[in-house]
Order: C-alpha cells, then structure tokens, then sequence
C-alpha cells in the first residue's frame, strides 16, 4: 500500500482543539475511578505492613485475628502460588514479604472483613516475630562489599566485580576513542552528580474491586494504566489461565508511569478466592508512598571534554542507580539516555543496578533519562560557564541529527533536537533581562518513545457514527486523539466518532500505555483500521453500483467512482453506506493488530528563570519555556498538557521532592506534607513551543509527547540555579536548606 | 464515641470534666479530625463548642478585641477593625491551610494543637494576647505563651477549654508583622517563623517590642534579648543584626526532614529581620 509511506501533510480535523469527552463526567462525579466500583457482598481488604527496613520474619500469628466477628479471609506470602523466576514473582514477592521484609512497608498479612473496621482490628490482632536485619537505603553503602545483601541471587554476569551482590547488573553503551577524545579537549570537568528518588505523585490511589468466583474463573476492576499486563501478572501469581480472568480499567487518576505494574491486584484476587466474596482495596496514602513504586535515586560520575570554541570532544559517564530490593531495567535505559543528544566521536556510558532496602521502583516518565541528561547537562552547562560560550549555541554546534550515530547505537533518521533549540534561541524568552539574584538555564531532553502490542477494532454502525474499541487506558487525551485520527481518515465529522478503552476480554492484545506510545502505535492502528472499514465500504458501494471495487474511491467521507470510466455515480456518503450494510454483506467494521516500531524519537528543550533568594536559599521559578517536537500534534491541547505537565513534575523534583530515609531505613515523609509536590501558586504559566517535525514512522508523523518534557527540567534548573548563586549545584532537590548551605559555602 | 454540643460554657466544662476517658474539644476540627482520621486518635467525648454564645464572634474591648474561640481564620480575615489593629496576628491566622480549612481553622485551636510550628501562636505571642479559660472552678486569664507547655501538650487541666483570646488596645504608631520559611508557596507547614510587635515614638524610635519564633524549639519562643535589640533604635542595620543574632543565639532547634539546626538558625535570624521592617512599616503607616 503506497499509503502507508506518505507522510500525510494537509489535515481537517488533525491539530484542531474539539472538547475532551471525558471532560463532563470528570467534573461531575460521574466518571469511574478505582475505588468507585462495589458489589453485593463485598468485603474490605487490608494489608499489615513491616514497621522494619530489614527484617527476617520468624512466625506470623494469625489466630486471633481470624477469631475477630466479621474477618472473612487472612492471607500471607504462603497463599500465593510457588514462582521461582521472572518479573511476576518479584511483583509479587515485593508486593508481600516471603520469608523477609525487605523495605519499611513491606505487606507482610492482608484481611478481607465486612467492613473497614474490622479490617483495621483485624491487622491489629496478627502478631508477627521479627528479627531485625542490619539494612541499607542508599547507593554507596548498599555497594561495599560488607554491605548487608538486600535480596540475594539476582546478581547478572555483566555486575562489576568487587562489590557486594547488591550490585546486580551494568549495561554499557558507547563508541569512539575516549582518550583521544580527552586529548584534543581544552577543559575537562568531572563531576558527581546525585538526585534523590521521587514519587510519580498521582492524586488517585491504587484502587482495586477483585472477585473470584468457585469456578476459578475472576474479574477484576482496577485504576491501571495496563490491564492486559495486570492480567498476566495476576494470572501467574495466582497460577491460573488468562482467559478466566477479566481486567476492566477504570477511569485514572494520574499514573505517570506508577500505575504501569500491580501493587494490590493480586492481594485482592486471593483474598477474594479465600473468603468466596469480591473484595475491594484502596491503599491510603501512605501506602501509596511506601509500598507502591517511586522512581529510582542516582549517584552520577560525570567526565566531559570540550574545546575552547565549544566542540565536545569526549563524554564518560558511570550512572548507579538504586530502585530498591529487585532488580530493574532503568541502569539500561538511563545509560542510553545520558548523551543522546550530543554527535560525540567518543561517548562510553555504563549504568549499573544497585538494590537497596527501599520498595521496588516502578516507571516514571521516561525513567532512567531524567537523572542521567541532568547530570550530563550540568556539566555541559558548567563548561560553557567556564569557557565563557552561550549554552544554547553549544549545544546547537555539538546537536545530534538526521545520520548522527546516537550514543546508544542506532544511526537517527529525522530528528527535530536542531529545529528545537533554534525555536528556543529566536524565542524571546532567551533574551528576556534578568534582575538581581535571577539566572537563566536551558538544558536538552530526549526519550526513546516506543511502539509495542497493539489491537484496534473500528465498527460503522447502522446510523452512520462510528465506535472505536482499544485496550489502552486513557492517560493523557487518547480517546479524543485517537477519534480525531479515525474521523479525518473516515472523513467524517469529530464527534460521530466514540472511543472506548475495553477490557481485556473485549479486544485483542495491547501493551501498558506507556512509553508515549499511545497516540503513536494506537493512533497507527486505528488510521489502519479506519483504511480496512474504508476499504470495506468502497466494496459495498461497488456493489451497490454494479461496477467493479477497484474501480471505487474513498475521498472526504464519501465512495465515488475513481474516474469517468468507472461510471457516472453519485457519490455514496459513509451514512448512506451504513444504513444499507444489512443488505450489502451485514455489518462494517475494521481492525488492526500490528507490532508498532519506528515510534520515533523526541527531543525538548527546557528554558527557565529563576530568582534565588540569597538570604534563605529558596528559589522562586519565574519563567518556563518548552520546546518540543511532537512529529504532529493531533490535539494541541493534550501536547501542551504533556509538556506543561512534565515540566512541572520536574521543578517540583529539581526543587523540593525527594524520598527521605532515616538511619533506622524508614521512610520520613509518606505524605504530601512533607513530600512536596508543587502547588499551583509555585508555578509561573508554562509556556509551550510545539515543533512538529513529522515521524516517518506514522502515517501522520506523529511522535510520542508523554516523557521527553520530564527530562530537562532536572538540569535546566540546576543550571539555572547555579548561574543565580555563584555556585555549581551538584545534588538534587534542590532544597532551600542546601542552596543556603552552598550559599554560604562559598561566602567562606 | 460520644458527641456532645451544649449550648453553654458550664455544661461544656461539666462535659469535659465529668468524662472518665478522653474528651476532646471540638472547634474547627481541623487538627481533631485529622488525627481521628488518621492518626489513631480515638477521644470517649468530643465537646462542640461552636453552639455557645459568643464563641464565634470577635467583640471590640477596651480598645482591643476579644476573639471568640470558634471564630475561623477566614473569619479573622474579614474583620478590618481586627486587621487594622492586629495585622501581623491576621497574617499569621491566615497562612494556616487551604481556604476550605481557613473557613474552619480557629486560633485556640490552633494554640491548643500545641504544635511548636503552630503559624497563629508566634504572632499571639508577640502581641501579648491573654487566653480566657472556662473551666470546673470558673474562669481564668492565661498568656498565650503560658498554654503549650511541650509539642502536643498544654496547660490547661481536665475540664478546661479556651473560650476566647483578648488582643490588647495599642497606640496608633504601633503594629506587628509575622514571617515563616516554608519551602513552597502555600499549604506548608513552617520550618521556622518569626513574630514582631513593636510600638514607635513620633521620631521612629522604638519604645517598645515583643519578638517570638515557632518551630525552632519545643514551644514558642519569647526573645527578650531580640526585643532589646530593637528598643531604643530605629531599626537601623546594627540594630537588625543585633536582633539577628539574639533570634539565632535563642533558637534550640532540631535537624529533622523539613530543615536543619544550621538553617533554622539562620534563616530565624533573617525572618525576624524582615518581620521588624514590615512591622515598623505599617507603625509608620498609622501613626
């Protein structure tokens, strides 16, 4: 199909603002969440959780509990199924100690009584013996070889050697002569850079409504944002076939990637199977902070050459990032990360996995980049302070671009990094004046964006409207992008289209939304699906006509004939070819079901303003500017919500947000008290620049936007930051009390 | 649990004092509800005092006002004779939560929570304001700084509640100012906070002054050294550093996960600085 290579360039609906249609429930109530689903009989599910970072578990009493009127089911790590490898049995042995606590908040027992109450008495009844363990929270205790182990035997064969087994794996990217590279440097600057681990921070809980029925066969409604992934990580823990268990997704309050695995599903599931009734769990929220999945924390060694007119002429890094008591994949992906956005000669980047006595990590927006790009950005920012060269111009003369050998491999095809930052240069925001005790910092970002499983079914009903059933919870505006994608294909008009996110019974296959891969790899099959119903109704209208289907085109949401040969007809509307079907073959419909790659990358650029107030250390955002390319924006909206979205996330990490660890290993701050997330009044607007250089992956050049605007906020702060005080920040978040210090510091 | 809300002060401190377990007493509720909610607390009684007379009104004497217990930050914030007078006390009330809390929020609730980080209590403190108690034996008049004796721990003894905070007259050349440092804008609690009251004579000069810090030690503090520093001056830089350096050297504070000893100590100091200019401001302003 000749189509499937054109870009698609002239668009009616595409890039148009139609209201969300999820908008209206959303502000009335009558929107589902997690904890909005109930059922006859349903019981209340709670977890008891280790008070201890590290402990060995030596019996677990639970006869007192069970004797309490009202507890229907109590369950420990023994009521699960036996597993001994792969991602469900660490979803699952995090989710519920086995023989050890591993992190503060660790479920060890969970009860399913008649009412909260009772559940809450219940947890109080269980006596649990521990013998505490020594633990250890943070990178570089958790890697001397002395170190306590956190959780033994996931050491892979490429770990360094000389460290304990808590350093489980290293990845290594990279290609050229580092020590030429440094040769022909002018300055070198090395650099330890730290950040702090994070929470994705939604304002929903995890929320579940599980039911297990004597038959074996289950239903589950959750707040997820994969429900196909839920399923098999719930059907292996519970060892039971994907096909008796039915995952609905419920309407989500924020996921950001945390909401990408289970945390309570399973715990429910068998709860449920036990006491014979549906269970509901809703984790609280300091739950939610300690048992879910935070982002990873980070020690970064940073080496980068430059010469004098700003050439990079060798990059090194070694990123150690800690996610907890099971190993990750973030090393992996960070490591790639850290200098995609440079056309180095010589780049080496090694990311290695260290486990630690803290909850498992889980996604958060393009995880792995944020911490890896500001570490390399603030030592690129840190040159070009020291070389006295504008940043902006350095980063456009060492950019990569169309036929750059990328620093994890891959050659890019067309990428928008130049377009990106020559928007920010011409903005006038980069030339905005500044005040005293105000600095400027712009810094690069970059996310891979991924394609995935996916299954799109399109169906023309009988009046003319069309329904659109995918399997990919609505995250960030993908209903409506995805019925504008099938409108302008069909022709039609924006609202005849509705789409719904099915359960996993109700459509084939599809991968977690995430990797910003929804409106790229969905939107993809929904544009295909809309040609196979195209194709579908040209047939009938042939039919209808008495000619010959080639003969037949589909142009502006009509069929005609494709020329004067082909007859002198009245062009058939996709309405009118509706109501016949019955007598044209029966029903219309399209799908598409497809492995998506050429996802294409993005790349953004961050400028902010700060004010640093020198007398207390507290920095006041003043200005934010993103650029970004989005390939095509099908609804500019939502691309401006991503982006807008991402880079508050990032202030409140550069600035305040961070997972605070006693010396006893217990978390300090599960709340938002003292987890501080921005508040609106942090905030100045955040002005959006979209980029649209298309993907020729998609038919409409659409790129993935959830991620890439996380990234540079990290770097475009601390650079910012440390322009306003004189001194190069090198920790993250960048809390008052240690830019006081750092103030201070350098006063002598 | 029971609830109870007697409609005057006797019955209340009959309730109180009669209650063989735990009895709370309720106003706002924002701090109780929070703690029922989620803190484990489970009081036997729980006392609603919003019904009594008087409990919600702010009432003009002698040239001062008598602030009703139950009367809510936003409430505090409406009153511009109370405003007028004590602008540094409605500052102070009005930094205490959301607008749906500040539609709640009391400030002899917020002075019984006892919590050393307590936004009203610094500036109440500084404005020498006097509690009135109800209690089994009658009433009695207690210094703000009198109530919270430790975090999460008052003065007052079984049956007593707080029926009101009398906010003196002053001279017109007078008035008061409250800082805290929180790391955001808004919805935070304080990682330290300064209170300043000072009276002015016609050349500037101060002749009078109360200075008070929160969350830098177990309970807020009075720093006479700090008001010394002031009086006798008009505020001039050595006069600043002075009360500066009184602010740090009085502070006790803790490291813990909202700041550190070094950074409450200086950031006290700067808070307190800040505080006596605004204040000597708005004295400049009404005299």
């Amino acid at each position: 199909m000749a189509l499937d290579h054109d870009t698609k360039r002239d668009f009616k609906i595409i890039g148009t603002r139609p209201l969300r249609p999820d908008g209206i429930d959303k502000v009335t109530g009558r929107a589902q969440y997690g904890a909005d689903q109930s059922a006859a009989g349903m019981l209340v599910a709670k977890m008891l959780r280790s008070p201890h970072a590290h402990a060995k578990i030596l019996s677990i009493d639970t006869k007192a509990a069970e004797a309490l009127s009202g507890v229907k089911a109590i369950i420990t790590a023994a009521d699960f199924g036996d597993m001994r490898k792969g991602e469900a049995m660490n979803v699952r042995d995090h989710i519920m100690a086995r023989d050890r606590a591993l992190y503060d908040g660790h479920g060890v027992a969970a009860v399913a009584a008649i009412n909260e109450a009772t559940a809450k008495a219940a947890l109080a009844l269980i006596k649990v013996e521990y013998e505490i363990l020594p633990h250890v929270t943070e990178i570089a205790d958790a890697m001397r070889p002395d170190a306590p182990v956190v959780n033994a035997g996931f050491v892979q064969e490429n770990a360094p050697k000389g460290y304990s087994e808590n350093v489980v794996s290293a990845h290594e990217f990279g290609h050229g002569d580092l020590a030429a590279g440094f040769a022909k440097a002018d300055k070198i600057i090395s650099r330890t850079l730290k950040t702090a681990a994070t929470h994705q921070g939604y304002i929903e809980p995890h929320a579940c409504l599980a039911s297990m029925g004597p038959d074996g066969r289950g239903e589950l409604w959750c707040c997820t944002q994969g429900q196909f992934y839920i399923r098999t990580l719930c059907a292996e823990i519970l060892g039971i076939e994907e096909s008796q268990l039915r995952v609905t997704a419920s309407e989500i309050g924020g996921g950001f990637g945390g909401k990408t695995t289970a945390f309570i599903e399973p715990v429910a599931l068998v709860l449920s199977r036990k006491a014979g009734h549906p269970v509901k769990m809703v984790m609280d929220r300091e739950e939610v902070f300690k048992a879910s999945g935070p982002t990873v924390s980070s020690e970064i060694d940073v080496k980068i050459g430059m010469t004098k007119d700003g050439r990079i002429t060798a990059g090194q890094a070694e990123l150690r990032y800690q996610g907890g008591a099971f190993p990750n994949m973030t090393n992996w992906l960070g490591a790639q990360c850290a200098f995609a956005a440079y056309d180095l000669e010589a780049v080496n980047a090694i990311g290695i996995n260290i486990l630690t006595n803290r909850p498992k990590q889980a996604a958060y927006r393009a995880p792995g980049a944020p911490m890896a790009i500001y570490a390399i950005e603030a030592v690129v920012d840190e040159l070009c302070e020291e070389l006295d060269l504008d940043p902006l111009d350095v980063r456009l003369k060492n950019a990569a671009r169309k036929g750059t050998k990328s620093s994890y491999g891959p050659t890019f095809d067309e990428i928008g990094l130049v377009a990106t930052l020559e928007a920010a240069k011409i903005h006038p925001h980069y030339a905005a004046p500044l005040g005293p005790n105000q600095a400027r910092g712009l810094s690069c970002g970059f996310w891979f964006n991924f394609g995935g499983n996916t299954s799109v079914s399109l169906g023309i009903n009988f009046d003319g409207t069309v329904g659109i059933t995918e399997g990919n919870p609505d995250i960030g505006g993908s209903r409506a992008s995805i019925s504008m994608m099938a409108a302008e294909e069909l022709g039609i008009p924006y609202d005849k289209v509705r789409t719904i996110v099915a359960d996993t019974n109700s459509i084939g296959h599809n991968d977690v939304t995430d990797g910003s891969r929804v409106t790229f790899a969905v939107g993809l099959a929904t544009i295909k699906a809309a040609r196979a119903a195209i194709k579908e109704m040209c047939k009938r209208a042939a039919k209808m006509w008495g000619i010959d289907e080639d003969a037949v085109i589909w142009e502006d949401g009509y069929a005609k004939p494709a020329g004067q040969n082909a007859g002198e007809f009245e062009p058939l509307s996709l309405a009118k070819i509706a109501r016949k079907s019955a007598n044209t073959g029966g029903p219309i419909a399209g799908h598409h079901e497809v492995n998506a790659d050429g996802a294409g990358v993005s790349f953004g650029v961050h400028l902010v303003d700060v004010e640093v107030d020198p007398e207390t250390g507290f920095t006041k955002v003043l200005r934010y500017t993103v650029f970004q390319d989005a390939g095509k924006a099908i609804h500019p909206d939502y691309v401006e919500g991503q982006m807008q979205g991402g880079a508050v996330q990032g202030i409140g990490w550069a600035l305040n947000e961070e997972y605070i660890y006693g010396a006893d290993g217990k978390l300090q701050n599960a709340g938002f008290l003292d987890y501080r997330i921005p508040v609106a009044s942090d905030l100045p607007k955040i002005d959006t620049v979209i980029l649209e250089i298309p993907n020729p992956g998609h038919p409409y050049g659409v790129r993935g936007v959830g991620e890439t605007s996380i990234v540079p906020p990290l770097a475009a702060i601390s650079n910012a930051v440390s322009r306003a005080i004189g001194v190069r920040m090198d920790q993250l978040p960048m809390s008052p009390p240690r830019v006081l210090k750092a103030i201070k510091g350098a006063k002598g | 649990m029971q609830y109870a809300a007697p409609e005057t002060t006797a019955e209340a401190t009959r309730l109180l004092a009669d209650s063989p377990g735990t009895a709370r007493v309720l106003a706002g509720g924002t701090d109780l509800l929070v703690q029922m909610k989620f803190g484990g607390l489970a009081p036997d009684l729980l006392v609603d005092i919003k019904n009594i007379k008087g409990m919600r009104d702010v009432t003009p004497e002698d040239g001062g006002f008598r602030v009703g217990a139950a009367v809510s930050g936003a409430e505090m914030g409406e009153h511009k004779a109370m405003r007028a007078l004590w602008p540094g006390v409605v500052e102070a009330v009005e930094l205490i939560g959301s607008t749906q809390v500040q539609g709640r929020a009391t400030m002899a609730g917020n002075l019984c929570n006892a919590s050393p980080a307590a936004d009203s209590v610094p500036a109440m403190v500084a404005a020498n304001a006097i509690a009135r108690i109800a209690g089994p034996d009658g009433e009695r008049d207690c210094p703000v700084q009198d109530i919270p004796t430790a975090p999460g721990k008052t003065s007052l003894q079984k049956g007593e509640f707080i029926t009101s905070i009398f906010f003196p007259a002053r001279p017109d050349n007078a008035s008061d100012a409250y800082l805290r440092f929180i790391p955001r804008t808004e919805m935070d609690i304080a990682v330290c906070s300064a209170g300043v009251s000072l009276t002015l004579d016609t050349n500037g000069t101060c002749t009078d002054a109360r200075v008070s810090l929160g969350a830098v030690a177990a309970t807020v503090l009075l720093v006479q050294d700090a008001a010394n520093a002031l009086i006798g001056s008009k505020l001039d830089d050595s006069a600043l550093e002075a009360l500066g350096a009184a602010c740090s050297a009085a502070c006790n504070p803790i490291d813990d996960k909202r700041g550190t000893i070094e950074f409450r100590r200086d950031v006290t100091a700067v808070l307190a600085k800040r505080a006596a200019k605004i204040a000597q401001s708005r004295a400049g302003e009404r005299s």
